[in-house]
């Protein structure tokens, strides 16, 4: 056993006075009604406790020996409300299931890194989770040990039981939790061995696969209360445009509505955090009983809209200001392209520099060089942004999909008025995030309209809303160069990259570190369609870029694609070039998982009409290798199979690991192949799943298999690391089966066209 | 406004709706059963899949007064116990992620096999077009659908 202070997160281990044996407070129901004396752990029914006894912020024990643990993040798919409670039932030995499962509301008091986000859930609460079951593992031995007179050190703790074999007493974790409870939190708590784990590194479903089977309201769209009103918005059709007027007689006088109204978010001092942000200020909202009726009044609005000036936005990310520039006018996508290549062919910020750079490529014997880019995307949230609010004069209780609900709570509190201790958020289950649900603004706009109509309010965005409101991922823009000598050694490398709004530049990232000759550069172009983080941010572009350059270059200098990078991560690793701290990945662990997806899928060994692509990439402190293999049907790729080979450390929940791979490899392939947001005339061209295509079924690879490396490294991120490297594998997997490199994304429309 | 009698899950319900007004709404915010879901409100992505009669439809463009007779089954109503061959191979595969297409994907799924026991690969991704996934779990749908499909038979 590992000894650690428990001091590292004391704050997590503060009780809540208010709740101690106060039974099941925590938590919200959907219909306002009871709580069910019979809760669903781990999908079959468990008998619920006469009293609940609260051991710390965590977790309560129950006098019959259930354990409820608090899963503190928002789960927007990536499973953490399986995975983080499994953490800690694995510290406290206790049955899984015996385990129920509750949301924690948002409670900074007690919890860090309500976030999800950077893919950090897991790894930014991973000691506290697990002092969290330890504590309460050692209070109740304590407990046994002073009710029974003996050493709590001779007291064993095995899926919930505590026995003292000298004097032959059990007691189940029921019988002494009363006790446990009034005891004081231990200085010092004994962690588990890596090698003791029972729960962890053991596939355990879903916690609420059952409820999702069955239809049960789980999902902040499914929120209803008794009096609850709906509310829907009508935002600008263009970016550039802005509210002149309007005329909302006829929504009025359609049936269910309830009142029209223009709605300004933020006062234009509002000290705003990047979070925060909305491309429009101003919005019209439409009141009403049900949401058909609201969204039908939508479109009844009569509304003249005008140009909006230049707009310089203010506002803070983690304590460093910045301001982001909006420039007036509606913008098209070919003027975006044009503007991209035009800045990609001048000189550009310096990033990184190694060597000597401009002198290898004077003295090349060959120089090879590619542009790629990607357009902006949507993040599609299967489920539409939505919230529910119910402000009075002094409270605000708001519930509903939020990734942020920590940063999100200070705006709330500020457009309300309130006290931020007034502003009550839960979380509901999330269908998707992939970064959307960072920027809550919506979380403010039905704070505002709820305070307004002094009633229960849910906002929901129609799928255009959603689609057409800004927060894309940026499009980006790089041209890559390798420098090579007349014995196809390579000599110089360098990476030009820039984008709308933000440059997808890692300038530290491999191949730096690998070449002696390196330039890095970057470059931005100022817009007023407003993006944000989408899984994986800059890496969801630049690492495929990267990965199909190298496959490139691998094949101008006659070698194979694994081996030459594994060439490059030995250099890395051996003699790195420039100040090693400054290369931020580990090249043991990248040749790791090319090893690893090499042997798995039997690199090397061709198979007639199967052509294959791989690609590797580190990013969200996990590294991730993948081959793609294509066989064609006709004139038509189709996708038969996905090898990956991941490093994320520990992996907590393998099933619900391997299903984040899986998507993340769907995901990839899709949007690169399929997906892309244009404008003309600052209106976004596709404003639902009719002209924006996303993957589906048939285009899905047939398998997908993955494989972890073992090893004893605390967890690392494992939502975002499998989603960026596939497109590079695709791309290398294309150029086999078809004879054609894909630079442009999406490549289904990259010229000449892929298939028909 | 209209008064309809809709069998839904074997049961009569009595709604007092426009007749535009589609049976996405009509279920989720008349008759609280929220289980059938909104994703996009022009049938191009099944999150809202009921069956009707014994066929899959969208119910973002059913409009109340088009049912009629016909007896429509959501998600709630597919098994008492949750027990349905779908429903429990897809436990058995443990399909979600974010879980919020499940639903319309096990609709298409059970209507599917209703009328297909034994569908083939492909048969499958053709049927279950209309259904997206945007957390990418389509992998895990093939293999769940197959394996209801086998202790169907
Ligand atoms: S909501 Fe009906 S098909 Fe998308
Ligand atoms: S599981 Fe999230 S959309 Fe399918």
């Amino acid at each position: 056993m590992t000894l650690v202070k428990s001091t590292l997160g004391r704050r997590a281990f503060i009780r809540n006075t208010g709740l101690a044996g106060g039974g099941l407070v925590l938590g919200f129901s959907f219909f306002n009604s009871c709580k069910p004396k019979v809760a669903e752990a781990v999908g079959m029914e468990l008998e619920m406790p006469k009293e609940w006894f609260e051991i710390n912020g965590y977790l309560k024990i129950g006098d019959n020996g259930v354990v409820t643990i608090m899963s503190p993040n928002p789960e927007i798919g990536q499973n953490v409300r399986t995975s983080m409670p499994m953490i800690v039932a694995d510290e406290l030995e206790i049955d899984w299931k015996n385990v129920v499962v509750e949301q924690a509301p948002l409670n900074t008091n007690l919890y860090s890194w309500q976030v999800a986000g950077g893919s950090r859930s897991i790894s930014s609460s991973w000691q506290n989770l697990r002092m969290a079951g330890a504590t309460a593992r050692q209070m109740l031995k304590e407990a046994a040990a002073k009710a029974w007179q003996v050493p709590a050190s001779e007291i064993t703790a095995i899926a919930g039981v505590l026995s003292h074999e000298a004097s032959g007493n059990t007691a189940g974790y029921g019988d002494m939790a009363s006790a446990a409870a009034q005891l004081e939190v231990p200085e010092q708590v004994e962690l588990k061995e890596i090698t003791d784990f029972s729960i962890i590194g053991t596939t355990r479903k879903n916690v609420d696969g059952k409820k999702i089977v069955t239809g049960k309201p789980l999902f902040g769209l499914d929120v209803q209360r008794e009096g609850m009103l709906i509310a829907g918005l009508v935002h600008p059709p263009a970016f550039g445009k802005r509210l002149k007027s309007f005329n909302a007689d006829a929504a009025m006088g359609m049936p269910g509505i309830k009142e029209v109204f223009s709605l300004k978010l933020y006062e234009d001092d509002f000290d705003k955090m990047a979070f925060h942000f909305t491309a429009f200020n101003e919005v019209l909202v439409v009141v009403g009983e049900s949401t058909w009726q609201v969204f039908q009044a939508k479109k009844a609005i009569e509304v003249e809209w005008e140009d909006a000036p230049d707009v310089t936005q203010k506002m803070s990310m983690f304590g460093n200001q910045m301001e982001v520039k909006h420039p007036a006018g509606m913008e098209n996508s070919e003027g975006h392209m044009s503007k991209l290549k035009e800045l990609i062919a001048r000189n550009a910020k310096v990033a990184r520099k190694d060597g000597n750079p401009e002198k290898a490529f004077k003295n090349a014997a060959k120089i090879v060089e590619r542009s790629y880019s990607c357009p902006f995307l949507a993040h599609n949230t299967m489920e539409p942004m939505n919230f529910f609010a119910h402000v009075t004069e002094d409270h605000a209780e708001l519930l509903g999909p939020t990734q942020t609900p920590e940063w999100m709570e200070p705006a709330v509190a500020e457009r309300l008025g309130l006290p931020l201790e007034k502003v009550d958020i839960q979380m509901t289950r999330q269908g998707g995030g992939f970064g959307r649900r960072l920027y809550g603004h919506f979380m403010v706009e039905v704070a505002a309209i709820s305070q307004r109509m002094k009633a229960p309010v849910k906002l929901v965005y129609t799928r255009e809303d959603d689609m057409t409101q800004g927060i894309y991922r940026p499009a980006y823009y790089a041209t890559y160069r390798a420098a090579l000598d007349a014995d196809n050694n390579l000599i110089g490398f360098h990476v030009r990259a820039g984008g709308i709004p933000e440059s997808p530049l890692f300038a530290n990232r491999f191949p730096a570190g690998a070449i002696d000759n390196y330039l890095a550069e970057d470059f931005t172009v100022d817009t007023n369609i407003t993006t944000g983080a989408f899984r994986a941010p800059r890496s969801n572009f630049i690492a495929g870029a990267e990965q199909s350059f190298l496959d490139e270059l691998a094949e101008e200098m006659g070698k194979d694609p694994i081996d030459f990078r594994l060439e490059l991560l030995k250099r890395a690793e051996e003699n790195p070039v420039g100040n090693p701290e400054s290369n931020d990945y580990d090249a043991s662990r990248y040749a790791g998982v090319l090893e690893l997806v090499r042997e798995k899928a039997n690199w090397g060994q061709n198979q007639e009409g199967i052509h294959r692509g791989v690609s590797a990439y580190f990013c969200h402190q996990s590294y991730v290798a993948q081959v793609l293999d294509i066989v064609m049907e006709g004139d038509k790729p189709v996708v038969e199979k996905v090898t990956a080979a991941i490093d994320c450390g520990i992996v907590v929940n393998p099933g619900a690991a391997a299903n984040l791979s899986e998507g993340g490899a769907v995901d990839g392939i899709g949007h690169a192949m399929y997906s892309g947001l244009t404008f003309k005339d600052g209106s976004a061209e596709q404003t639902n799943f009719d002209r924006y295509r996303l993957i589906r079924h048939a285009e899905a690879p047939k398998a997908i298999e993955t494989h972890f490396v073992k090893n004893d490294i605390d967890p690392t991120g494992m939502g975002e690391p499998p989603f960026p490297p596939i497109m590079g594998a695709l791309a290398n997997a294309l150029y086999k089966a078809t004879g054609r490199r894909y630079y442009n994304q999406p490549f289904i429309t990259d010229k000449p066209p892929l298939v028909g | 406004m209209a008064t309809f009698n809709l069998k839904i899950n074997g049961k009569t319900q009595t709604v007092d709706v426009d007749g535009a007004t589609p049976m996405l709404w009509v279920l989720r915010d008349h008759l609280q059963m929220v289980g059938t879901k909104f994703g996009c409100g022009i049938a191009q992505c099944g999150a809202c899949t009921v069956h009707l009669g014994d066929n899959a439809v969208r119910s973002c463009q059913l409009p109340v007064s088009a049912v009629g007779e016909q007896e429509i089954t959501t998600i709630e109503g597919l098994s008492e116990h949750g027990d349905h061959p779908v429903q429990k191979a897809w436990l058995e595969v443990d399909v979600p992620q974010c879980g919020y297409c499940q639903a319309g994907q096990i609709m298409t799924a059970s209507a599917l096999l209703k009328h297909n026991p034994n569908p083939t690969d492909d048969e499958i991704a053709s049927a279950m077009h209309g259904n997206i996934c945007r957390c990418g779990t389509y992998t895990r749908i093939k293999k769940a659908v197959k394996i209801a499909a086998e202790n169907n038979s």
